[in-house]
């Protein structure tokens, strides 16, 4: 369980101080999922940031089940971002170089499994997401949705417990969008993840059963769910009549 | 997965790696060509300095030529007796000490006895000048031919006699005609021929003196000299009517020896006039380390005389290998260094330039959970990588550069010691006697040296250092920057 009370996070340009966030208090409880939504610039990164153990906040904290992500070593916060929390980022962020087995084992390299283990999860997580055939094919040799399903088994193949999404569908079209976000939410609801994800899509956080709107920092609760804010995408589909992102 | 990254790493960013590699590689190539070619001028002075030292030499001791009192005559003399009779063939053999003032043969033994000093050898050096030739006495002959007036006037050397006199008688068809030969004599210690002038000689034909040979009219006679005269082993010469039989030819360790035949020091002595003298002490060192403190020793204790060790001779050293020398040791060093450090700044700067570029990339890898150390890790492994590259490369050309120096062999000319010059000239008349004034007396030996660029070891080992280094200053620059990223930047849009 999430839970951030009064996150402030102050960045200096020059002279001058921008607070990115301001006295942010959220809860969120495992196997939610927070959708967060807002203008440019309004702090919706940072707010992930904090959330992900990427960045400390300047006052306040951030407690992923009752460990303290602001004041921990930096060992150990980096210990917890390897073991559970799964990031995905709006342009892939693949190596180059790598095929994509070898980027999705980059997730498992910092758990020091060994490398046979490695490639065998790897090729597994890759199935999952339907690249089982595309296992020697560097990034430039795929598709953007390829790309981003390459990420998301990055993310999930060291089995996470926090699944975060900056835009996601953000550098793809629309037929790809709905894909990957079907994607998302059949392995949030087959992992039972907490899934918080960052985006601009208006028609994706309208579906979310919980969205948070960030604005100058500051932040506004609304429950579009059902029960607990849990979301069941069955539901849901069966709900907005599958009319897709 | 480091391997595999970094292999794909460094073929993904072939270019940027090549010219790091390349930049590391021209100054370690440089340093070494600079070193090897260094080694090959300290070996070409060590050739000078053994050529008059001779091999196992330490230091000598000499004493200084003391300065020529007023009026006094300078230089070899030689006098002809004036004889009536025509074309009358003479030959004289001018013996004198070369170098400096003569040392007292028992100072050998002192110097010997004092501390640090292994052996002692003494030996005489001679400059013999032999001049032969034959006068045509000028004939008087009265005339009245009309000219203009004067006195009378001598014939000079090997001209013409006066040409015109009113009323005088004239003298015509005098003159001389000379051969002037000059070469030098050792006389050396027979009893000891590990140290002193024939030490820097091997004997090719024939054979050494043996220990017997004290004041035998035997000598050793230097292969250029022997065949400039055509000696051969039995062959017999003179020097000052003293009659020589060559029993061995030397042939020089380095490319030219100073001296042309070598006798039995007793003899030398009785030749040069100088009985119980030698002109230069051999002296060899219990401990080369030792021997500035022996050098002082010696000096303190006998006083009056000079001890040059191979450093001071070194440093008399003057012409082109002088030159090169200088160049290799200052300029060259000093470009080796500027190129390295110029060779370490752009890898530096390519390799933190490269992980700037490379921002997102590590801040997701920092974002997946890897620890700061191993992002560090594989930005340090790429940049020694390039650095074992680029040391490869610049040992290949190194060595190109060493050998083609080699191959080459440009020859460096060695001057030791100064020159000094006297006037005056030859001399002479018609029915008279001549008497030849000082002529130019060179105490300086000139060698000529092929240079090579030997590539040691050392060289090598001191060039992987160097590649090593580089890859380690370029890796810690980088994986600094590396280390200083934050996870939050994998989420920054700019890659």
């Amino acid at each position: 369980m999430y839970k951030l009370t009064g996150v402030t996070k102050r960045y200096s340009r020059g002279k001058e101080t921008v607070e990115a966030l301001r006295g942010v208090d959220l809860t969120i409880e495992d196997g939610d999922q927070l959708v967060i939504q807002g203008p440019t610039g309004g702090g919706k990164s940072t707010l992930l940031q904090m959330i992900g153990g990427l960045d400390r906040p300047s006052e306040g904290s951030v407690e992923l089940d009752g460990v303290n992500l602001a004041t921990i070593s930096e060992a150990k916060l980096t210990r917890l971002r390897a073991e559970k929390i799964g990031i995905i980022f709006q342009s892939f962020n693949l190596i180059p170089t790598l095929t994509a087995q070898e980027n999705v084992e980059t997730a498992l390299v910092p758990l020091g499994v060994k490398p046979a283990e490695r490639r065998e999860r790897a090729a597994e997580a890759l199935s999952s997401v339907g690249l089982g055939d595309r296992l020697k094919h560097a990034p430039s040799e795929l598709s953007g949705g390829q790309q981003q399903r390459v990420a998301i088994a990055r993310a999930l193949v060291k089995k996470p417990k926090v699944l975060l999404a900056d835009e996601p569908t953000g550098n793809l079209d629309e037929g790809t969008r709905d894909d990957i976000m079907g994607l998302l939410e059949g392995l949030w609801h087959e992992y039972g993840l907490t899934f918080i994800m960052v985006t601009h899509d208006s028609s994706i956080a309208r579906r979310a059963p919980r969205l948070a709107t960030i604005k100058a920092g500051q932040i506004t609760l609304t429950e579009q769910g059902r029960g607990n804010g849990r979301f069941t995408p069955q539901q849901q589909y069966a709900e907005q009549g599958n009319q897709g992102y | 997965m480091f391997g595999i990254y970094l292999k794909r790493e460094l073929g993904r960013r072939k270019k940027a790696a090549l010219v790091i590699a390349m930049g590391l590689a021209l100054g370690i190539a440089l340093v070494i060509t600079v070193n090897s070619v260094s080694a090959g001028m300290n070996q070409a002075q060590d050739k000078v300095l053994k050529s008059l030292y001779g091999l196992g030499t330490d230091m000598t001791v000499t004493k200084a030529q003391s300065a020529p009192k007023a009026g006094s005559s300078q230089g070899p003399s030689f006098k002809f007796g004036a004889t009536s009779s025509s074309s009358t063939s003479q030959s004289t053999d001018r013996v004198n000490t070369q170098g400096g003032q003569a040392l007292a043969s028992s100072l050998v033994t002192k110097v010997g006895s004092q501390k640090g000093v292994s052996a002692a050898v003494g030996a005489l050096t001679l400059n013999v000048t032999k001049v032969d030739g034959s006068f045509t006495q000028g004939k008087a002959k009265s005339s009245t031919t009309s000219g203009s007036s004067g006195s009378s006037q001598q014939g000079g050397p090997g001209g013409g006699g006066g040409t015109s006199s009113t009323g005088a008688p004239q003298v015509q068809g005098g003159g001389a005609n000379f051969n002037v030969n000059s070469y030098s004599v050792a006389g050396i210690d027979v009893t000891d021929q590990t140290l002193g002038p024939l030490s820097t000689s091997k004997i090719t034909t024939g054979k050494t003196f043996t220990t017997a040979q004290t004041n035998a009219k035997v000598a050793v006679v230097s292969k250029s000299y022997a065949k400039t005269k055509k000696y051969k082993v039995g062959s017999t010469f003179k020097i000052s009517s003293t009659k020589f039989t060559v029993i061995g030819i030397a042939t020089p360790n380095s490319s030219e020896s100073t001296i042309d035949v070598y006798v039995p020091l007793k003899q030398a002595q009785t030749l040069g006039d100088s009985k119980n003298k030698v002109t230069t002490i051999y002296v060899k060192a219990t401990d080369s380390k030792q021997i500035s403190s022996v050098k002082t020793t010696i000096q303190k204790n006998i006083s009056g005389t000079t001890v040059t060790t191979s450093a001071d001779l070194a440093s008399t050293v003057s012409g082109s290998l002088s030159t090169a020398s200088n160049l290799a040791t200052s300029v060259g060093k000093w470009l080796s260094i500027a190129v390295l450090i110029a060779a370490f700044l752009v890898a530096a700067l390519l390799t933190s330039s490269a992980v700037s570029r490379r921002v997102r990339e590590f801040g997701t890898l920092k974002a997946l959970g890897w620890p700061s150390r191993k992002v560090t890790r594989q930005v340090v492994g790429e940049s020694m990588v390039n650095g074992l590259i680029g040391g490869g490369l610049g040992i290949a050309l190194g060595l190109l550069a060493a050998y083609t120096v080699t191959a080459i062999s440009p020859k460096l000319t060695a001057q030791l010691g100064s020159t000094s010059t006297g006037g005056g000239g030859m001399g002479g008349g018609p029915g008279g006697g001549g008497q030849g004034g000082p002529g130019q007396q060179a105490t300086s030996n000139t060698l000529e040296i092929a240079l090579n660029a030997p590539v040691s070891l050392t060289t090598i080992a001191l060039a992987v250092g160097l590649a090593v280094t580089g890859g380690l200053i370029a890796g810690a620059m980088g994986g600094w920057r590396a280390s200083r990223m934050r996870p939050a930047d994998a989420l920054r849009s700019v890659s």
